[in-house]
């Protein structure tokens, strides 16, 4: 059989999931050289773009920018996009093995990892994702409820996703309503009665995953003050030392700036955001109905592993905060696909520099790929994708040359989408994701916002007249 | 970013060896493998040593025997070993400022991968690319993200 890659019988690749690992993946499969590619993108929901719509906070419209570059992959000839259509649903891995010549894996990493600890499934308690993907108008959470009318709430966790979750809870109605935060997120908020919202960490600032941008942001909300405690920010000897040793501008200057939020004094905002340090929840407790009314935190004290990492310990020193409201967000973790091999330790679909491995054999298995959060776990920022994304592109290339490929019976445009509109007549195209995407964009332009997001399947179907 | 995130995309293989076995045999995986080194593991697959090239050659430079030496005679007896949680910058300055090429890396004292330098410097200067190119997007932003042309 000739190998596929040319006019004559271009190589059909089918990409799971639209999420930019997904557009970065069909940017480096066009580049590649001497090969000609059709690329079928798919995606569980008729939106494309990932996280960067349903988890980059709204507030944050230049991280949104990144679209800009995804729509003009999507522009390519020989690009498709098939949304609203699910592996596992509408279509498996056996129907992809009949239409492509290989499939890419990239669905990212679509739930949170649990903390656990007692009391974890009380009312009041959520994974700060459900949370993200509620104010971000993901069509799946919309329904969601979150109590907004407790005093204080707790943030679990001082990644970037806890710190997009705090500012949230503390920005004025007028600020949100100058983003694209989903209209009933809005409308919620805008009534919430939450004073103070506390972010926990369990290791010492030195250690926090947040990103100086978004710390020092904290510091400029409208009306909200930012409190850290000066024994919690204090550097401890171990990452003194570590500092010294090996001097890091941008830790130095995180570690600065949560210093400096202990000594300000409140200026009589109406919340306050507080950042706490070396504690780690232990139990959420509740009432007798089952609503969460508190949350018990130890303290902890770093200790060094082998590798000069630092860990947290707990020591025997407790404290209880009354809250009516814990989000957990301690790490994202990936879900297993219906048909495709997963490692459940790690959550990632196992793999070689992205080739997908057989759980028994740990060989490749020929023509399945994987790149992205599902690939590596969730780590970096949107733009660590795209070298990852490249690494596994360039195996692919690499097999194809090797003539290592499915052999599908039935190679072409046509026959695929055939099979998609019998199984999932609703699918939306890149077309009519871009005619939505003018009507968002026009429905917020009478009242100054970014857009006004649809958010449920119907209604996106309905504007298109369907 | 820590251990795990590198070792999911390394397929989890990791060569090892007995601590009975030749110097031979050693020499024959590293180079069907194309590794620098092996873990030594003991009956239960718990990491006792491990052996890389730097050993042989210094063993070789003494004893012209080498090849028909047990591995146990000439491997690093005093393993440092990683945890998946631990994170890459500590581990990256650790096996340079130690000049230690390949990290062992066991869960519950169990061995899950092996991790070389190369390895930390790919996902370092990959995690690096990934922020510079975000924060291009970000400078690069003007207008909101829908303008008008585009489409």
């Amino acid at each position: 059989m000739a190998r596929p890659g040319t006019a004559a019988q271009p190589l059909r690749a089918a990409i799971v999931g639209a999420g930019p690992t997904g557009y970065y993946a069909a940017e480096h499969l066009f580049r590649s050289s001497g090969l000609v590619v059709e690329v079928d993108m798919f995606d569980r929901l008729p939106t494309p773009y990932g996280l960067v719509r349903a988890g980059v906070a709204p507030d944050h419209q230049k991280i949104k920018s990144v679209t800009a570059a995804f729509d003009r992959i999507a522009a390519t000839p020989g690009f498709r996009f098939f949304g609203g259509v699910e592996l596992g649903k509408h279509l498996s891995v056996e129907d992809l093995r009949r239409h492509y010549h290989q499939i890419l894996y990239a669905t990212g990493a679509q739930t949170d990892r649990r903390m656990g600890i007692p009391g974890e499934d009380l009312l009041g308690s959520h994974p700060a994702t459900e949370f993200v993907a509620w104010y971000n108008g993901h069509p799946d959470y919309r329904d969601c409820q979150f109590d907004v009318a407790c005093e204080r709430a707790a943030v679990v966790g001082v990644g970037n996703v806890a710190v997009d979750v705090a500012r949230i809870l503390c920005r004025t109605a007028d600020e949100l309503a100058k983003t694209d935060i989903a209209d009933y997120a809005l409308e919620a908020l805008a009534a919430s009665r939450v004073k103070e919202v506390v972010l926990l960490g369990r290791r010492g600032p030195a250690q926090a995953a947040f990103t100086n941008p978004e710390i020092k942001e904290l510091g400029e909300l409208a009306d909200a003050d930012v409190a850290t405690l000066p024994e919690e920010v204090e550097l401890d000897p171990l990452s003194r030392a570590a500092l010294e040793r090996r001097p890091d501008r941008a830790t130095q200057k995180k570690v600065e700036i949560l210093a400096s939020y202990a000594r300000r004094p409140p200026s009589g905002k109406s919340r306050r955001l507080v950042v706490r340090f070396l504690v780690s929840p232990v139990e959420l407790r509740g009432d007798p109905t089952g609503r969460l009314t508190s949350i018990r935190l130890v303290r902890n004290r770093l200790v060094a592993t082998d590798m000069g990492a630092l860990q947290p310990k707990p020591t025997e020193r407790f404290e209880d905060l009354s809250v009516g409201l814990v989000f957990r967000s301690v790490g994202y973790r990936g879900v297993p696909l219906p048909g495709v091999p997963f490692h459940d330790a790690w959550a990632v679909i196992l793999n070689d520099k992205g080739r997908v491995l057989d759980p028994d054999t740990r060989k490749p298995l020929t023509g399945e790929y994987t790149a992205g959060w599902i690939k590596r776990g969730p780590t970096g920022v949107i733009g660590t994708n795209k070298p990852d994304a490249g690494e596994t592109v360039a195996c692919m290339a690499e097999d194809v040359a090797a003539g290592q490929t499915l052999a599908p019976s039935e190679p072409s445009a046509g026959a695929a989408e055939n099979l998609v509109r019998l199984r999932q007549p609703k699918f939306i195209s890149y077309p009519d994701w871009l005619r939505l995407d003018e009507l968002e964009v026009a429905r917020g332009r009478a009242t100054g916002r970014p857009r006004i997001k649809l958010t449920r399947v119907e209604e996106m179907l309905a504007a298109l007249g369907r | 970013m820590n251990i795990a995130s590198v070792l999911a995309s390394k397929g989890v293989r990791v060569v090892t060896i007995g601590p009975d076995a030749s110097i031979r045999q050693a020499l024959a995986l590293l180079a069907e493998h194309n590794i620098g080194a092996v873990v030594v593991v003991d009956a239960g697959s718990r990491p006792v040593g491990i052996l890389s090239e730097r050993d042989i050659v210094r063993a070789a430079s003494r004893d012209e025997g080498v090849f028909g030496l047990r591995v146990t005679a000439i491997m690093t007896h005093q393993v440092i070993l990683g945890s998946p949680s631990d994170d890459l910058a500590s581990v990256g300055s650790t096996m340079v400022e130690r000049r230690i090429r390949h990290l062992p890396v066991v869960d519950s004292g169990k061995l899950v991968g092996i991790v070389s330098i190369g390895d930390i410097v790919k996902a370092q200067r990959d995690h690096y690319q990934g922020e510079l190119d975000t924060l291009q997007v970000q400078i690069l932003a003007t207008e909101p993200p829908k303008g008008a042309p585009a489409h």
